[in-house]
């Protein structure tokens, strides 16, 4: 099996990947394409993505060695901080690359999609930043549970716009966004959220979030004098802080990796986004990979408390992680999420994202040697979900 | 000889092409749908598989889609009410649709299927030209199925040239960088593009799709191009007055006006 985990020139990962999308679309595709690798890897891209990760995002960030969590669980826990950068989550190492790139393209409008509002919010940042139109397609049942990031995108000046479809969550929110840029190929950049989508973006996206572990490799030198940890876990919607923590530890064989999806209410209840679990082979949103679908290949809507992760599909890189055995896929539920929140937040006065929560909801599913290191990604802040927390108290001792 | 190659042949200028969706107004209407259709003297069906999350579809497609799969139409259900399509009709039938659904299905099931109700062809929006060849190019000459490729105004006339060699059948012109059933009068941004195709000398023929709603734009998409292919503003005759053959022969006679 093929096991090289770098996207070749269709944008293929082994099985996985490519750009099925309609004619339509192809100029915009194409243009991106031909141009995304010479530019990131241009000296005078890099010099400015640096400088604005560093001064405007407030990079790198923290790696925390959680202590009291550590002691619980029978291993050395560390929490790489990405709540800590500005707005709040992993999203805005992506969009300060993309807004980049689409300057350079010498686009003018902006579109986005988002689930949980953390890439809107980090989409509108960056707009405002730059001083470009700002468009968001969120989903109407998300713009109610996440209800202070809508706030905060129009405060920053960008539209929200409400997807009206399905569940009218982040499937459907793409859906518009996806529409939006047929309608408009001339003067729109569409900076996707995740690492899906049709070629080139899983591959933009996965090499923008890759900072944290390129971070994480001399953080932890320096910490504990090895490069490689035993475990690193993150949450998996679409799939892109995962994409980003396990980026630079792909080929170091040794290094466990672990997705975590969403259950929502169990894998066996039909109200999940535990896509790779409960999915198959598919595509979605100009990708193959894999995806929650009924026998007649109609996506089925998924379910998760968590709006970044209720997703009925997964990035390509992680169908090809999951089915060459190199990364492992769990799942926590929603009760499992809200509880490892709440002990994070009482352990060590951190409050994450319910994104976040269910990396960490695995550390009592996993048996650890008290010498293993474990490094779990700390996508996002909880701010944003003060009514879930305050409404599930009762699960809380 | 494939029914569209025979269709293109015979017949050079005011094509019509109509697109429904099956299993919509009533899941079972389908082949009422081709029945009148035929009767009323169109040239060619479009017959839309629905798909939960369509791209590249308009508020009216989309509607009709979500309501038909409500109706509990699928792909397998769709080749049943087609199985004795060819008793009603030897007009060319083509499926129109996305392509995760096909995928499921089986791409050499869905083009055998295809082939045992006599399909002609199959437009499937998402699946570009380059993974067409790669991965389905030589099942689509096997079972003597037509796949339909599109063009948008965005496509460079170079590319335009490169999928007309490796086209077949007709090539499907999308008037407007829009998703289906949005605009009702071309500007000129819009004839100067379909000049641009025309000038090109093309080998295959072709079909302006994509707000083409009255006898106004069908006639002048006419004039660029061999004909028209009108799906939203009949969705939308469907929704208001049913698939009555009255209904259905005059929207098809105000459009031939």
């Amino acid at each position: 099996m093929n096991e090289t985990f770098i996207a070749d020139k269709d944008g293929y990962y082994g099985d996985f990947g490519g750009a099925f999308i309609p004619e339509m679309l192809r100029q915009n595709v194409e243009s991106l394409r031909a141009v995304y690798h010479d530019v990131i890897e241009s000296a005078e891209f890099k010099k400015e993505f640096n400088m604005l990760l560093t001064d405007y995002a407030g990079r790198p960030s923290p790696l925390f060695l959680a202590k009291r969590l550590s002691k619980k669980y029978g291993a050395r826990i560390y929490l790489k901080r990405e709540d800590l950068n500005h707005t709040g989550s992993h999203k805005i190492n992506n969009t300060i690359g993309q807004i980049l790139l689409a300057k350079k393209m010498g686009k003018t409008r902006i579109i986005a999609e988002t689930g949980a509002g953390q890439h809107g919010v980090a989409t509108a940042t960056v707009c405002a930043l730059m001083g470009l139109e700002c468009v968001v397609y969120m989903g109407e049942t998300d713009m109610i549970r996440q209800e202070p990031n809508v706030k905060r995108m129009e405060f920053l000046g960008a539209r929200v716009v409400a997807a009206k479809s399905g569940n009218k969550t982040l499937k459907d929110a793409t859906n518009e966004a996806l529409r939006d840029w047929i309608c408009n190929p001339e003067n729109t950049f569409y900076i996707i959220g995740s690492v899906v989508g049709p070629h080139p973006y899983p591959d933009i996206v996965t090499k923008f979030q890759s900072v944290i572990s390129e971070e994480l490799l001399y953080q932890l030198k320096a910490k504990e004098g090895v490069g490689n940890p035993d475990y690193i876990i993150a949450c998996v919607g679409g799939g892109s802080n995962a994409a980003g923590i396990f980026y630079h530890y792909i080929n170091r064989k040794n290094v466990k990796l672990i997705g975590v999806e969403a259950a929502g209410e169990g894998i066996k209840t039909g109200r999940t986004a535990a896509t790779i679990t409960v999915g198959d082979a598919g595509i979605i949103h100009g990708s193959k990979t894999i995806l929650m679908q009924n026998e007649d290949g109609q996506i089925t809507e998924p379910y998760s408390i968590s709006a970044g992760l209720d997703y009925p599909g997964v990035g390509p890189l992680h169908a090809w992680l999951s089915k060459t055995g190199r990364a492992r896929y769990m799942n926590a539920t929603d009760t499992e999420a809200l509880t490892a929140a709440y002990e994070l937040t009482r352990l060590e006065g951190i409050i994450p994202a319910l994104e976040s929560a269910h990396a960490l909801a695995v550390l009592g599913k996993l048996s650890f040697k008290e010498t293993d290191l474990v490094v779990v990604n700390i996508s996002g802040r909880g701010d944003k979900d003060m009514l879930a927390y305050t409404d599930a108290k009762k699960l809380f001792p | 000889m494939n029914r569209i190659e025979v269709l293109f042949s015979t017949k050079k200028k005011n094509i019509l092409s109509i697109y429904f969706t099956s299993g919509f107004p009533d899941l079972n209407d389908t082949k009422t749908i081709i029945k009148h259709l035929d009767n009323s003297g169109v040239d060619m069906i479009e017959i839309g598989m629905p798909f939960s999350d369509p791209v590249a579809d308009g508020p009216v497609i989309q509607r009709s889609s979500e309501k038909a799969l409500q109706n509990g139409i699928s792909l397998s259900l769709l080749f049943n009410q087609l199985s004795q399509a060819r008793e009603i009709t030897d007009l060319p039938l083509i499926i129109m649709g996305y392509i995760n659904p096909v995928f499921k299905y089986g791409m050499e099931n869905f083009l055998l299927k295809c082939r045992e109700m006599s399909i002609d062809g199959v437009i499937i929006p998402d699946l570009p030209p380059e993974e067409y060849l790669k991965s389905y190019a030589t099942l689509f000459k096997k079972y003597g199925v037509i796949n339909i490729f599109l063009i948008s105004p965005q496509t460079t006339d170079e590319r335009i040239t490169y999928i007309d060699s490796i086209a077949e059948g007709f090539l499907y012109i999308v008037s407007t960088s829009a998703t289906t059933g949005s605009v009702n009068h071309f500007d000129k941004a819009q004839i100067d593009y379909f000049k641009r195709i025309k000038a090109l000398n093309l080998k295959n023929p072709s079909l302006i799709g994509f707000g083409i709603s009255d006898e106004v734009s069908f006639h002048k998409a006419c004039e660029y191009a061999n004909g028209a292919i009108i799906g939203s503003a009949f969705i939308r005759a469907l929704e208001e007055n049913g698939p009555s053959i009255d209904n259905i022969n005059q929207f098809v006679r105000k459009i031939r006006d």
